[in-house]
């Protein structure tokens, strides 16, 4: 087992859960206005940005190329809007060009013989540099940590994201009604005074930002990933969204977390080496919006599966207490089991259900409606016929018409009106 | 020398010309609205009586929403001018409700039945300050008053169309202008919603307000309304309804389609004899 190493993993670990929480809470937004490309296009056209601030700086000034990947990022926002206006097409289209495009124009630039010799490694891009943050002459316990030696010893990346996730979690917190009401009704939002693009333009810059610092320290694969998935899960837990921005930051943290103890501790047990990080909390942030799909309490797969099964099996009890109330009607008391089963078309399982719960009685190989399932049958069939009679009398079908309609309205439980009288066949509504 | 200054520019508001007053609610001025260069809403004028439930009919594509979003400064205009009591749309801004189509927001957004109808007070509340008990109260108030309040902590994708426009309906309601927009609130709701906005539209204008309401069933204009503007690209004819309400109107707005008119001057003749 593999123990968490200050040196090898604080400031990593730091990295990647502040620019997941950036990134997360940001996201929310993106993904309610549909802009979930946002991430994916800022991320690679911030290439020509590099290259070109290599090439007025002449160095690799980690602060030029910030600036330059900034102007970039920016930049590419910017162009989105005015082509989306301009060319008339949906943002996904104008994301797609612009992004491509100046991807393409940073690989030609990378060729050019200026800056040919400068390594910019594609492994870089991807996947970033988490493991590069290390620390080396940390101290060995938690409590030395206390010191200002410390301080000084924290890697610029780590520094640049915390202060882009402090400004991207106060500017949702500042502007959170505002921001609400430009993603929900851009119209209503400016007419009151809360100007949409520009509120939009400057949610799209923090976009910008956060992507910058946190492509830096983590690659273009988990920004992504990390915009999108926090907060994608999140909405599937919720229907509020201040819920749902508290929740995605809590995700955030926790694919960070687990993703990076997946990619150290995990592969220490199976005995092979740590696998890349960046990586291994992109599959964790995937792994928790699969979760949420399928386990949402309120909206998941599974609750729907079984909604669905409850609802399955209230409607085949109650067409088989209506199957068997009609038998008496016509006076059959005993209805043979074998008739019944056939009537059932499949949902077999609820005839012992119903003879255990005492709304049936048996004898020999027939079935009767006890006293208790007789009441119950009872509102069915009345539900059946007063639908029949509304459809008749008030909306106008024809008597032979309304049968179908009524089977599937009968199980929709509200209070039946008083009304009595016979329905569309001349059967009378009990 | 002084500064050349152009004799059209120098007459200042629209309201000191001798047709428009600023006691009306909303003044257009030759109005133009070009969508691609190619126009929509062709040299406007109007002007909107005070305390009046006005419809806007005309056929699809006539630019009944565009004369909306155009007047707010939503769109563009291409030329003219508009005012609010005799001033700029930014002065009156307060003073003015507006009521978008029901499609054009994303209904399965994580907000409330209340968060909507809050949002009707934003104006008031001003920047970064939240939503307070005061104004959650009034919003309450608001959905009360469509018969919704039960339905207030719904998220709004669980409500029916016509709930959802009734949610529409207290926000403006929230908003507590003295003119109103609203973009076809009667489109595709059932006989209780309908209901419940022509309930509200009576108790606006009881309170002085105006309300201007992009409409499409002709039949209900005469009954429901108390002027209409006939528009088709351009102004066809506006006024109390029973006079612009003719059939050489409404030809001249619909063109040929026959069965509609017989149907709005039926519905007129009715309403001429008081069979409201």
């Amino acid at each position: 087992m593999i123990a968490f190493d200050i040196g090898l993993d604080l400031f990593p670990l730091l990295a990647a859960t502040l620019a997941s929480m950036g990134c997360a809470v940001l996201g929310n937004f993106l993904v309610l206005r549909k802009l979930s490309l946002m991430g994916d296009a800022i991320s690679h056209s911030v290439l020509p940005g590099l290259v070109i601030a290599f090439l007025v700086t002449s160095s690799r000034n980690p602060i030029g190329m910030m600036i330059g990947a900034g102007i970039a990022g920016v930049l590419t926002v910017l162009l989105v809007e005015l082509i989306k206006k301009l060319g008339r097409v949906e943002s996904g289209a104008a994301m797609g060009v612009v992004f491509s495009v100046l991807f393409a124009l940073g690989v030609l630039l990378i060729e050019s013989e200026a800056v040919r010799h400068i390594d910019l490694d594609a492994d870089c891009v991807l996947h970033g540099q988490l493991e590069t943050l290390a620390w080396y002459g940390a101290p060995d316990t938690i409590p030395d940590l206390f010191s200002s030696s410390t301080l000084r010893a924290i890697p610029r990346q780590v520094l640049t994201l915390l202060i882009m996730a402090a400004l991207a979690l106060g500017f949702i917190g500042v502007f959170f009604k505002e921001l609400r009401i430009s993603a929900f009704d851009p119209e209503l939002s400016t007419t009151q005074g809360y100007n949409a693009s520009f509120l939009h333009i400057a949610l799209m810059v923090l976009v910008a930002g956060v992507t910058v610092a946190s492509f830096e320290a983590v690659g273009s694969i988990l920004v992504i990933a990390m915009l999108i998935c926090p907060a994608a899960s999140a909405r599937m837990l919720t229907d509020k969204l201040s819920t749902q921005v508290i929740l995605s930051i809590i995700i955030s943290i926790l694919t960070a977390v687990l993703g990076y103890i997946g990619a150290s501790v995990l592969p220490g047990l199976f005995g092979r080496d740590a696998v890349n990080a960046a990586g291994s909390i992109s599959v964790m942030s995937g792994v928790l919006l699969t979760i949420a799909i399928i386990g949402s309490p309120s909206r998941g797969l599974i609750i729907k599966t079984l909604r669905n099964r409850a609802l399955e099996t209230q409607i085949a009890r109650e067409d088989l207490l209506a199957f068997l109330y009609r038998a008496h009607e016509q006076g059959e008391q005993y209805v043979p089991v074998n008739r019944v089963l056939r009537a059932m078309q499949g949902h077999t399982r609820v005839l012992p259900k119903l003879i255990k719960s005492d709304l049936l009685e048996s004898r020999d190989d027939t079935v009767s409606l006890s006293e208790l399932g007789r009441t119950k049958a009872r509102d069915v069939i009345r539900r059946h016929r007063l639908w029949e009679h509304y459809l008749v009398d008030e909306a106008g079908l024809s008597p032979d018409h309304v049968h179908e309609p009524a089977e599937t309205l009968e199980h929709i439980r509200l209070d039946p009106p008083d009304f009595s009288g016979e329905d569309p066949h001349g059967k009378t509504i009990p | 020398m002084p500064p050349f200054v152009h004799p059209s520019e120098s007459t200042g508001t629209l309201s000191s010309r001798p047709e428009h007053s600023s006691e009306s609610p909303l003044s257009i001025h030759a109005m133009t609205v070009a969508y691609q260069r190619k126009p929509v809403l062709w040299d406007v004028d109007y002007d909107a009586p005070p305390n009046k439930l006005i419809a806007i009919v005309g056929p699809n594509g006539a630019g009944k929403s565009t004369l909306i979003k155009a007047s707010l400064g939503l769109i563009p205009r291409a030329s003219g001018q508009v005012e609010f009591w005799g001033g700029s749309y930014k002065q009156s801004r307060a003073r003015v409700g507006y009521v978008p189509q029901r499609e054009s927001v994303d209904w399965d957004f994580p907000v409330s039945a209340l968060d909507v109808v809050a949002m009707g007070r934003y104006r008031r509340i001003g920047w970064c300050r939240p939503v307070s008990r005061k104004h959650k109260d009034i919003a309450l108030a608001c959905l009360d008053h469509v018969g919704m309040r039960d339905l207030a902590h719904r998220q709004i994708s669980q409500l029916s169309g016509g709930q959802q426009q009734r949610v529409f309906l207290a926000r403006a309601l929230a908003q507590e202008a003295d003119l109103y927009f609203m973009d076809e609130p009667f489109a595709g709701v059932d006989a209780a919603t309908e209901r419940s906005i022509i309930k509200v539209l009576r108790e606006l204008k009881e309170n002085g307000k105006t309300v201007i309401v992009v409409h499409h069933d002709l039949q209900t204009v005469p009954t429901y309304f108390d002027e209409a503007i006939l528009l088709n690209m351009r102004i066809v004819a506006s006024g109390p309804v029973p006079e612009v309400f003719t059939e050489d109107n409404l030809q001249k707005t619909y063109g040929g389609r026959l069965t509609l008119l017989s149907e709005a001057s039926e519905a007129v003749a009715r309403a001429s004899r008081g069979e409201r």
